[in-house]
Formats: C-alpha cells, structure tokens, sequence
C-alpha cells in the first residue's frame, strides 16, 4: 500500500506489522503506547496478548518464535515498561532466538530531560540485542520496523528492539513499505565455502571414530531433516546440546542424548575419544566443554555456523565452516561418497552406554522427578512441546523426555533464567494448536512469574503446567551439597512455599497435587483430556535429590561424578 | 602486541557506542580509538588501536563485523600504512630557555601554536613513537597539560578500503 494519503505514525506501526505477516503480539498498555493501543483498537488481522508482566510477554514472544519459526512481537510501554523486558531480552539474546521487541519512548523533545517514564531503554539493551533503533523521524518508522525483522530473523537470530516516541506515533506520514531491503553493513552468508565442505566430508568419510555435536542452530535453520540423512548415510553418533534436543530424535539407536555437564556417560566418552568432531550450529560454551584445554582432545574439529564470531571463540577448531547450517549439512552430506565402517566406535560407546546408563532410585517407591518426566515422555510419545524453567528438574526433562521432534523443547539456556517456563509455555500456546504443551517447573522458579497463570486462564489455553516441587532451590542446594560445605544457606523453600493448589485455583487453573508414584499416572491422563483451559499439577517429590552425572563445572571427563558418594546425606 | 584496526561505521546515532559497548562487554582492551568523517558523507571512519594475541584480534574483527552498523573492518597491523597521531602538549618553561624548548620542539619538527610567559604550548604530529619520544624529552621540564589525537592510519598505495562494497560476512 502506497499512494499519497497520509496516515498516522499508529497505522503505519500496525500496516508496518501487517506486511510483516504478524498475527500475535504480547504486550502490556500504558501512556507511552496509549495512541498505538487506541489503534490496536480496531486492528483486526493480529491477536494481541495481554500478559501481567512485561518480563512475561518476551519470554512469551520466545517461546512463540521457537515453535512458529518466525519472530515473536512484544509491545510495551516506556520506562518500567520497558525495563521489565530486560530479562527476556537478555535470554532471547543468549538463545539466538528473533524476537521484536517495540517499546513506548517519551516524546522525542524531552528525550534526556528525565522526563516521567523515561528509560534509556536502547542504551541499557545495547549489549543484549542482536541490534536495536531509536526512530527518530515518522519517515524513518516504516523502514526501521521492515529492518527490525529482517535483522531479527536472518543470520543468527536475535532479539531487536525498536524505540518509538511518542510524538512519532501521533504524527503523519505518507505510508510508504520498502520492497527490498539492503543494510550494507548486514550480508548474512548462507552458502558455505565448497572446498571446505569438501574437505570435511572427506575427513568425515574417513574417520574411525566420528561423533555428530549438535545445537540450537540445526533447529533454528530447520535442519533436522539433513541432519537425520547425514546421520543415517553415515551411521555416525549423535549428540545433542541442551538447545539442540529434538534436532534428531531421542528414540533413535544413534542418538546419545545430550552432553555436558548433566548429559550421558557415553556422550562425553564419545566427545572425549572421538577423532573427528563435527559441531553443527553450536558455540562450544562452558557447560559443554568443561575445561576447555582437555575437552575433546585428540579430534579434528569442524565447526559449522552461520555466525564468524561462534567460530574459534571458545575451542580453535581444524575447518571452519560459515554458513547456514542447514544447507551445509546438506553439501556435506551430497559430498560423502562411501559408509566407513564404524562398528569398532559403536562397540565402544554400546560399552559406555551399559557401564554407566540413565538411573534413577525406583525401588523405595518414593515419587521422583526423573519418574514422572518419563512418565510424560511415555504418554506423549515424545511428541509434545516441553517448556522447562531452570534447575534440577530442567537437566532431568533433558535426561528422559525423548524429543522426537525439533521445537520442542524451549528453555532457557544460555542465560538460565528462573521464571522461564510459565510466559514461554503461553507463547508457545499460541503458536501450536494441536500438540500438548506441557510446562514443567521447580517449586523456586515457578513462583517467578506464576501471575502468567492468570494470562492462561483469561485465553483458557490448554497447557499442563507441572511443578516439581522438592521443597528446594533444587540446583543450588545440589552445589552446596557437593561444593559449599553443605551450608543450605537460604535455598529451603519448604515453609515458606505456598500451597499451589490453592494458588493455581485462586488464578483460574484447576490444580491437583500428590505425592505418590502411583496416582501419576492417573492424573497425567486425567489433565491430558482436561483442555477446556489450563491444568496444573505439583508432583511432591523427594527433597534431596541430585542430578547425575554431572562433570563439575570447569572440570574434566575424567572428573565425572556419577552417583551421590554418600548416600545417606541429608539435611 | 599493538594492532591497529580501520572500521568504515554507518554515521549513524549510537554508532560509535555500540562499538565501545561491544569492546567492554567483550573485555578487550582499547589503547586508543580517533573517529571522524569520511570522504563520504554517512560514513565515519573509526580507528582503534588494541592489543592482544592473534586468536583475540580474530575474535574483535569478527566481532566488529557482526556490528550491523560496521561497513567494513580491516585489520591494518601487518600491513604498509602511514599512521598519524596529534599531541598538543603544554610546557612549563619557568626555569629554562625559551629557545631551549623550541630547538628541541624541532627535532620534533614540533610548531608552537601558544604561548605566554609561564608556559608554552606544542604541537607535535607523527606516528606514536614519535609522540612518545617527545612527551618523553620534555618531561623534565614539567608538562602542565597535554591533549593526544589517537592514531588514524591509512593504508599506503592506491588501494582504499571500498565503503560501498558489499563483502562483509556475518
Ligand atoms: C532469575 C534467576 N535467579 C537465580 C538463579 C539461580 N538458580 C539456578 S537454579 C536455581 C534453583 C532453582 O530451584 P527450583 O526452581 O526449585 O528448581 P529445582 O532446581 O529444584 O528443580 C537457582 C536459584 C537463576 N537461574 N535465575
């Protein structure tokens, strides 16, 4: 649309967002974005989503983008509106994920006079956003928003934030949308350099003992497919980071599971013995590599990734390879030639894999995390969106749900955020319609942003959302168990908690608790064919339970502790 | 190891903060850093001098790149340049020959643009060593003030860094 008729800086925001494709916005009013809400008034070809807290409508736009695949949109006010985004900013950052986050700004004349809800809001989200705009000119917003999701959603993704004065949004302008976008500072590469593919395929084809590394990337550049081919065409293992769980599927023979700090036995051997390394859009961080100068010491490493800067960060690699991930697997996978046999290597990980599998205490009948996670992964086939918050319960969603699909899993990795779980599940609901979603949370983290519950309830979305209440700030006090002296200092929630029941019911979510291995089974049936609205349930389960395996942060493969040393420790 | 990196930045608001966030975020070291206009208009080139081993030099030009608003970065260590700082340094000469001070401003080939009768006010340019060598010369005599430029550097020859060429990965 194009002509000579002026419109309002509110119309063109929203014009702007309807050639963007943009169907759901999350947000929350206020006097900055007054003029765009009584716009938004009579706008009919996008849902807004009214959230209860700012921090909840970014992490809502996360969990939205990773299941649709395309940005998630945030609106807020200036000021506290917008700092409220801080958090959500930050992890969206972190994650790689493209999110657009519009913020109301005080009128451009009173910029920098403190003026009443002013926030230097895109100085303060300069080192959390993959980019981000003050617009100063009602000519500059059309543009500056086609830009924000290009920038947002190309290349490694990211957050990108757009600033929009107020008096901007009250004055006018011919509306005119760009039909081609070129930022010359801005080229991403997608195609990789051809002799590098062809080189890595030939020290692929020739390896003995070959392992497949992969992350968040493959999913974000929808390469699963060409991942499963090259794993199949070349039988080579698998395994998966925390982002990449669902990139290749849990069931599989081939894969084993994730590694790292919490991740298989026989994940780490592999990564520790193999001799060609092949890191398919992941950043190496230091929860994978534990002390980087014995990580994976005798591979030749090739590192695919859309972004220079993942390369040779952490780890030098042997063969860079920029490019988008999913067209490089793909060349890759057309360059390989001939199956090298790999049962030698398979002999070997099969032996990791008996010595020390996946376990858990079953026989004293006592209700536990790992239990009722696959109990959840029994039932749903895999198939569901599992959205975790962050501790003991995230690392045991990781262990024993089996994603069979990508975008599946949302949590908060890079940047751990408690509070996670609850907005992204709702994003999330928003973005799929027909598989379960299923929130998963420790006691701690779900009372972060637990007033989303009444965003659930208002939209009466279906989500089951689980609390796996130990009574503890479950991660930490594993530390301090292990590291601190056992000093539990201020991680016992156990008085101080509230009873969730009364909590959920209070903000509209029919809720059920227990505490015994037997009723879970019932009660996941039972809120699986509840979907009228949301569901809640808090599993009550053993105290002081830890994590395991777990290599101790900073440490080695050979550092790997498996199971609890003394196991009569209690608090 | 000193290196000297030219950016060709979009002049654009907040442009050069972002290229300061991005060097303290990322916890390199920036020994100096001059900014100024182009033979284009919406162009600024910066010049920054740092320090580090290769593997971090890699990872500040990667980074810089990633920069939406960064044009082009090259990283002019190793190559022919004509590098250039600025001093203004401002001299105490209470206790010695005014003509003193000026034959050693002309080793320096430094002019003097002030003067009054308690201090005298030089400008020495050249490449830093320069810079350094004549601070150094004059300290004795007690340095009242002294303002540096920064270094800006070109690379020698016909050859210039295209402002407009579309060759940035990212
Ligand atoms: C916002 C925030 N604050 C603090 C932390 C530090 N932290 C990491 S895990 C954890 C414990 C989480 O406890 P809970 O939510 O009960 O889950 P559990 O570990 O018991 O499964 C804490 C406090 C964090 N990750 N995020």
């Amino acid at each position: 649309m194009s002509g000579t008729k002026k419109m309002s800086g509110a119309e063109i925001f929203f014009e702007a967002l309807r050639k963007e494709n943009v169907d759901t916005i999350f947000g929350y009013p206020g006097g900055a974005t007054i003029k765009l809400y009584e716009q938004l008034y009579d706008v009919d070809f996008l849902e807004h989503i009214l959230c209860r807290h700012e921090q909840g409508a970014t992490h809502m736009a996360k969990g939205y983008a990773i299941v649709k695949g395309k940005p998630g949109v945030v609106l807020v006010t200036s000021g506290p509106g917008a700092t409220n985004t801080v958090t959500g900013i930050a992890d969206a950052y972190m994650d790689s994920v493209p999110i657009v986050v519009f913020t109301g700004q005080v009128p451009t004349h009173l910029i920098g006079n403190d003026a009443f809800q002013e926030a230097d809001i895109v100085g303060i989200t300069r080192p959390i956003t993959k980019h981000n705009f003050l617009v100063r000119s009602i000519e500059e917003l059309a543009p500056t928003i086609q830009k924000a999701f290009y920038i947002a959603s190309s290349g490694r993704p990211g957050p990108v934030l757009v600033d929009l004065p107020k008096d901007i949004i009250a004055s006018e302008t011919v509306f005119n949308y760009p039909t081609k976008i070129d930022i010359r500072g801005y080229k991403p590469q997608v195609k990789g350099h051809h002799n590098q593919i062809k080189k890595a395929a030939q020290m692929i084809q020739n390896a003995k003992k070959p392992l497949l590394y992969v992350g968040g990337g493959v999913i974000m550049s929808d390469g699963n497919k060409e991942l499963g081919v090259l794993a199949k065409e070349t039988g080579i293992p698998v395994t998966m980071t925390l982002q990449g769980l669902g990139a290749y599927p849990g069931t599989d023979k081939q894969s084993l599971g994730m590694l790292g700090m919490h991740g298989t036995f026989a994940a780490n051997m592999a990564i520790n013995e193999c001799d060609v390394l092949i890191a398919l859009g992941a950043r190496f961080d230091d929860r994978v590599t534990g002390k980087i100068e014995t990580f994976s010491p005798n591979s030749y490493k090739i590192h695919v990734d859309i972004d220079p800067t993942a390369i040779d960060k952490n780890v030098l690699v042997d063969l860079p390879i920029v490019g988008d991930v999913k067209h490089v697997i793909a060349e890759i996978a057309a360059e390989i030639d001939k199956k090298t046999d790999l049962s030698d290597w398979w002999n070997q990980i099969n032996a990791w894999q008996n010595e020390c599998p996946l376990s858990y205490e079953k026989e004293d009948g006592k209700l536990r995390t790992e239990y009722v996670i696959e109990r959840i992964s029994e039932k749903t086939k895999g198939n569901a969106i599992i959205v975790t918050d962050v501790g003991q319960h995230q690392m045991w969603v990781s262990q024993y749900y089996k994603f069979t699909n990508p975008r599946s899993h949302l949590t908060s990795g890079g940047l751990g955020t408690m509070g996670f779980s609850v907005p992204a599940a709702i994003g999330a609901a928003f973005a799929e319609k027909k598989r379960p979603i299923i929130s998963i949370s420790g006691d701690g983290g779900f009372q972060m942003n637990l007033q989303e519950l009444i965003t659930a309830a208002a939209y009466k979305l279906p989500i089951k959302f689980i609390i796996m209440n130990n009574s503890f700030l479950g991660m930490v006090r594993q530390w301090q168990e292990l590291y601190h002296a056992e000093k539990y200092s201020f991680t016992d929630l156990g008085a101080s908690n509230p009873d969730f029941v009364k909590v959920g019911e209070a903000l509209g979510v029919k809720s059920f608790s227990t505490n015994k291995m037997d009723e879970v089974d019932g009660l996941l049936d039972k809120v699986m064919k509840m979907n009228d609205g949301p569901t809640l349930i808090e599993f009550k389960v053993e105290k002081e339970d830890m994590v395991f395996p777990m290599v101790p942060s900073g440490g080695s493969i050979s550092d790997i502790i498996t199971k609890r040393l003394n196991p009569k420790k209690m608090v | 190891m000193k290196r000297t990196i030219s950016v060709l930045v979009e002049n654009t608001f907040g442009a050069f903060d972002r290229v300061a966030t991005m060097f303290s975020g990322k916890g390199f070291n920036i020994d100096s850093i001059s900014i100024g206009q182009t033979e284009i208009e919406e162009v600024s080139r910066m010049t920054i001098v740092t320090e580090g081993n290769d593997q971090i030099l890699d990872q500040v030009v990667k980074q810089l790149n990633r920069l939406i608003d960064t044009i082009k970065v090259v990283d002019l260590s190793k190559e022919p340049k004509t590098v250039r700082e600025l001093a203004l340094v401002k001299v105490n000469h209470e206790n010695h020959s005014l003509q003193e001070i000026k034959n050693l401003a002309d080793i320096f080939r430094g002019k003097v643009v002030d003067i009054n009768n308690k201090t005298i006010t030089l400008e020495i340019t050249g490449p830093p060593e320069k810079i350094e060598a004549a601070v150094n010369v004059f300290l004795p005599f007690g340095i009242k003030e002294m303002a540096r430029s920064g270094t800006v550097a070109l690379k020698r020859g016909e050859q210039s860094i295209p402002s407009n060429k579309k060759n940035k990965t990212k």
